[in-house]
């Protein structure tokens, strides 16, 4: 297939490597070093998408990460990339690409209709139009999303690896054009370590279409041998294809690198993105400025474009976007792509400047090769359809504001327009710097510095070649000496570059039509998402007077562009609509992603298996070979239940708490966190740390204590042991265990730093196997043979140090059960054979391995409370009817003991717990369950509480529950009720939240 | 992100290694039950909220797990010092 605009010169691609791909399902060809953009328009593809509220027709309008309407979709199935722009996807053999807008075609859009009523959908339609009935939203968002066409998701799994480094440098310099580039320089000859990034596929920035000498070389020759000349320094890391899109807090930054994205989708052979995690001692930004277009009548049509783009086509793609040229500018700088254009071969209709008595270098050049110069004229509006066919302009009043003569039709096929520039200020906001309106350069400068980083060149405001390499160099020196190297002084000479001559600029925001704004056909200031002049105008006869909230309501900026090419124009739209300048309307602040950023380099290698760490206990393999399901507890795998054959989880928890309450069941009780407590303050510590006392606690002794955070408030519960004088072992809740370990730490190190205590988590030393039930002793009493296990001498709460299977181990009698229980504890490394032998020792007994949830079944029959279950947070011990653990004539004030007495605390009518049982015995009330007095009182109902757990007891042959009930205690044998979604309800009776065993006598033989 | 030095480590570490801790040099009365409710609240509840110049705990909980003190801009994020528990900081908000 021909490629109709391309151009004999080459420019930096290389014509001889012919690259097939297809767009929207037809086939074309490129060559190698163009972007997708740049192939597209060698073959004469006008349209590429369609507008996202309008589904107006656009075509390319710019040639980086500005372009706002050429938004494709890379590849299909579960590679797929959506939102990528054109102008930034590099060319590959067998690329596939579509739009994102535009259904069912670009060409023929259904959607198109309704840009014909474009005028009755103004800003705020959606607000407006959408909101009611409010049900009916997620209808209307369906509609809306699948009309605006954001891209698709991949299908599958992303088949491509990501990668991460962490990395430090003393100056990273972000952007390689000009000034980025003699920067680097000059920081590398310090023997400062340096990065230098930039977002093309090779350095140079604007210097890659420009037809400038530098040193007395063309200027992709300077930037080739600079490049190689970085490349010598040991101490230098080159970064193309890396785009720095976010500037964070002490120098922290972020930088996306595109590895293998340029060799196809789905690359063999590396990762397909780096993302560099980079702490960076001085930054110099060097990101150059966008080209800013001209706001006029249907500025949308495909075919006009920025003036820069139009170069950068002609010169670095040697792609000329059309035939007949038409350029409308407000600045000299334009002037350039007439001279570029004329000199491609074509056809320089006229160059319209909205100035009077344009002569500045450029100027003079357009003029000398015999180009028409409208000077004082405005190109007030495009004709055409899917491509552009025409240009009206008119002589305009000095300041830009009116139509003053008649209005001229030039045929053409392609408007290149500039409105000035915007320094790319983007980074400099992240760091919170405040950027500052500067009327001389129509731009917004960087503001004050809030972090170690200095601008240069463009994006400083500073727009000529040679300002920009100086500053360059010398931001480059000065932020290597204040990282510690070098003078502080320039080293190299500097380039020598022409120097041109320019005219002031004139600040034209809205170019005048003979229409009124409100009459005018559109006039686009934010392409992608359809906001044009008179929608802003709109918006402020609505009321609307700060720029943050104009933006929100017309969404202005908004699109996946951040608004690079619009903003500065709306703002001023805005600014003279409100009667303001720009600087009193301000701006809005940039954020990161200054591009999107894919998931997948977020996430690097941090995800499946290695997303987050897995803690498996001793005895592991022995519950997975006996096919126990697990459930994650923390980072813990825990077994939850052993099934049996083809049993169902709840015959399975019903067999193994009938196994515990008859006979003997085990449990793997490692996972309990355990600190080891030491010092001759120990005992005090603890006291204040628990409702409980334990300074009078023996060694050999246990005690149960629970842990308030200082507003009184439950936080942690477990037993506490003591091991020997001074020394104390402290079990916690599973998920609790790192907490209360920072808990200690910080009472000890912030406020009594004078108690002579130390810490140390064991959890992972020990393996624990619970043995429980009534024939506990005898299993214990086969493979133990130097503990005295008789009641009188071994009884409840007391451990106790012996060899259990040949293993030396701690055994404590504590009991999440009710029943006769004994918690051993053996070096981890011997867990699985501890744990095996006690297996063995119980088979007479048919010893029954139970998980999680028989044991949370058998606690919640005995009333035991999990905390984090059964509290939430805002639970007292009285709440909890567990004012039997709190000391109240300890000596010291212990952690929360104050907050007991608080007004809140002592309130009646409190939620408490309490059991409940369903007068229907089989029905198991909803976790979660909310509790009524009378379930059919209107909507919204007297909420009295809720359900904290809920369980069917197989030894009870009922459903328990327990639940929070405001005034629970004192409503024993009260019926209230638990409403279902369906409107069904549940009675249940208020009871104890003891169910079995009230005595405790079971757990004391 | 930001880059704490640890005065017990005494190096630059990544903000990752670290957590918050709230307002610092708040001391827990030593008779609390003496207290009244309104008072024991304003210890329990009360933190300042300064645009600006902020005393507060950090707790290096991937590394020496010892808790410390730092005094940050709460505009810029700046750290200005940082400093051990049971000593006072040399930068005040009167200062900046």
């Amino acid at each position: 297939m021909r490629q109709l605009n391309r151009l004999p010169t080459a420019g930096r691609t290389d014509q001889n490597k012919v690259l097939n791909f297809t767009f929207n399902g037809k086939g074309y060809q490129g060559v190698a070093g163009d972007t997708l953009a740049s192939a597209l328009l060698a073959n004469g593809v006008d349209v590429v998408g369609r507008s996202f509220k309008y589904a107006r027709p656009r075509g390319i309008f710019g040639h980086g990460p500005e372009e706002p309407n050429a938004i494709i979709q890379l590849g299909s199935g579960a590679a797929t990339i959506p939102n990528l722009k054109a102008t930034q996807v590099e060319l590959y053999e067998g690329l596939e690409a579509a739009s994102v807008n535009g259904w069912p075609s670009v060409n023929f859009d259904l959607m198109g209709l309704i840009g014909a009523f474009g005028r009755l959908m103004p800003p705020g339609f959606y607000y407006k139009t959408f909101m009611y009935p409010k049900k009916l939203w997620m209808t209307y968002e369906h509609f809306i999303r699948k009309a605006a066409g954001l891209g698709s998701s991949p299908t599958g799994r992303d088949p491509d690896s990501y990668e991460k480094l962490n990395q430090h440098c003393d100056v990273l310099v972000v952007g390689a054009g000009p000034a980025g580039l003699v920067a680097a320089r000059e920081a590398a000859r310090t023997g400062a370590r340096v990065i230098i990034a930039d977002e093309q596929s090779e350095f140079g920035g604007s210097l890659l279409a420009s037809t400038q000498l530098i040193d007395g070389v063309p200027a992709t020759q300077w930037v080739a041998e600079i490049t190689d000349e970085l490349g010598e320094f040991k101490n230098v890391q080159r970064l193309p294809r890396s785009t720095v899109f976010g500037y964070y807090d002490h120098n922290f930054l972020a930088i996306l690198e595109r590895v293998t994205d340029h060799l196809g989708i789905s690359s063999a052979s590396g990762p397909r993105q780096c993302m560099h995690r980079v702490r960076a001692a001085q930054v110099v930004l060097a990101t150059g400025a966008f080209e800013r277009p001209l706001v006029f009548a249907h500025n949308d049509i495909p075919g006009v474009m920025l003036a820069s783009s139009v170069s950068t086509y002609v010169n670095r793609f040697g792609v000329a976007p059309g035939t007949r040229l038409v350029v409308a500018t407000t600045n000299d700088n334009a002037y350039q792509t007439a001279i570029d254009w004329h000199h491609a071969g074509r056809s320089v209709v006229s160059v319209v400047d909205s100035r009077t008595g344009p002569s500045g270098d450029l100027v003079e050049q357009v003029r000398a090769l015999g180009i028409q110069i409208l000077e004082g004229h405005g190109l007030i509006e495009a004709v055409g359809g899917k491509r552009v066919r025409k240009a009206l302009v008119a002589p305009i009043n000095p300041e830009g504001s009116k139509v003053t003569g008649p209005v001229q039709r030039l045929a053409c096929d392609l408007i290149a327009s500039s409105g000035g520039w915007s320094a790319a200020i983007h980074l400099s906001s992240h760091t919170g710097a405040k950027p500052v309106w500067d009327d001389t350069i129509v731009s917004f400068r960087p503001g004050e510095s809030k972090q170690k980083e200095r601008s240069a060149g463009a994006c400083r405001g500073t727009f000529g070649s040679l300002e920009g390499l100086r500053e360059g160099a010398s931001a480059g020196a000065e932020a290597a000496k204040l990282a510690g190297f070098g003078s502080g002084e320039v080293q190299f000479p500097t380039p020598v570059i022409d120097q041109i001559i320019e005219q002031p600029q004139q600040a034209l925001f809205l170019v005048p039509h003979n229409k009124a704004t409100s009459r005018a056909p559109s006039q686009f200031v934010d392409f992608q998402l359809d906001v044009s002049a008179a929608g802003i105008e709109l918006a402020v006869l609505e009321g609307f007077e700060s720029v943050e909230h104009v933006k929100r309501y017309t969404a202005l900026g908004f699109g996946t562009d951040q608004g690079k090419l619009g903003n500065i124009n709306g703002m001023a739209i805005l600014a003279n609509a409100l009667g303001q300048d720009i600087a009193e309307t301000g701006t809005t602040i940039f954020r990161p992603s200054y591009t999107p950023t894919t998931f997948g380099a977020i996430a690097g290698r941090d995800i499946n298996q290695l997303f987050d760490p897995e803690r498996y206990t001793a005895m592991h393999r022995w519950h997975v070979e006996k096919g126990a399901e697990f459930e994650n507890v923390g980072q813990w795998k825990r077994p939850w239940y052993f099934p049996q054959r083809n049993e169902t989880m709840q015959q399975a928890v019903d067999r193994e708490g009938l196994a515990v309450r008859n006979s003997v069941g085990i449990l793997d009780a490692t996972t309990l966190g355990k600190i080891d407590i030491q010092g001759p303050d120990a005992a005090e510590f603890i006291t204040r740390m628990y409702t409980n006392s334990y300074l009078k606690l023996a060694p050999g002794k246990c005690r149960y204590g629970v842990m308030l955070k200082e507003d009184g408030m439950i936080f942690d519960d477990g037993v506490c042991a003591c091991l020997s004088e001074n020394h104390y072992l402290m079990f916690t809740t599973t998920g609790g265990a790192a907490g209360v370990l920072s808990w200690l730490e910080l009472w000890q190190q912030t406020e009594w730093p004078e108690l002579q205590v130390y810490f140390t988590s064991v959890t992972d030393h020990w393996a624990t196997a619970t043995v429980t039930g009534p024939n506990a002793r005898k299993v214990i009493a086969k493979v133990c043979q130097d503990i005295d296990l008789a009641s009188e001498s071994f009884g409840f709460m007391d451990w106790r140090d012996g060899t259990v299977a040949g293993v030396t181990a701690r055994v404590f009698r504590i009991s999440f059960t009710g029943e006769l229980s004994y918690e051993v504890n053996a070096p981890a490394h011997y867990g699985r054979h501890v744990w095996e032998q006690l297996i063995e020792a119980g088979a007479e007994f048919n010893i029954t391995p139970y998980g999680t949830e028989t044991m949370h079944v058998l606690r919640a029959e005995k009333g035991f409370i999990i905390v984090g279950q059964d509290t939430d947070g805002s639970m007292t011990p009285a709440d909890m009817n567990m004012n039997w653990v709190v000391g109240k004539n300890k000596v010291f004030s212990f952690i929360g003991k104050r907050s007991l007495e608080r007004s809140d605390s002592i309130r009646e009518n409190r939620k408490q717990l309490v059991g409940l049982k369903t007068l229907e015995p089989n029905t198991v009330l909803p976790e979660g369950a909310q509790i009524v007095n009378d379930p059919n009182q209107p909507i919204p109902m007297a909420m009295q509480g809720h359900v904290t757990s809920s369980y069917y007891s197989a030894s009870l042959r009922h459903s328990i529950a327990l639940a929070v009930v405001k005034g629970g205690l004192n409503r024993m044998g009260d019926i209230v009720y638990c409403p279902a979604a369906d409107g069904a309800s549940i009675a249940a009776e208020i009871v104890s939240s003891v169910f079995y065993d009230p005595t405790g006598k079971r757990q004391h033989v | 992100m930001l880059l704490i030095y640890c005065p017990h480590c005494l190096e630059h570490r990544e903000e990752e290694e670290f957590s918050y801790g709230g307002e610092a040099h708040i001391a827990r009365p030593l008779n609390p039950e003496a207290l009244s409710d309104e008072q024991w609240a304003d210890y329990l509840f009360f933190r300042k909220n300064p645009r600006g110049i902020h005393h507060e705990m950090w707790y290096h909980a991937i590394g020496c797990r010892r808790y410390f003190n730092a005094t940050r801009n709460t505009v810029t994020y700046e750290i200005l010092e940082t400093y051990k528990v049971g000593t006072q900081p040399q930068i005040t908000g009167a200062d900046v």
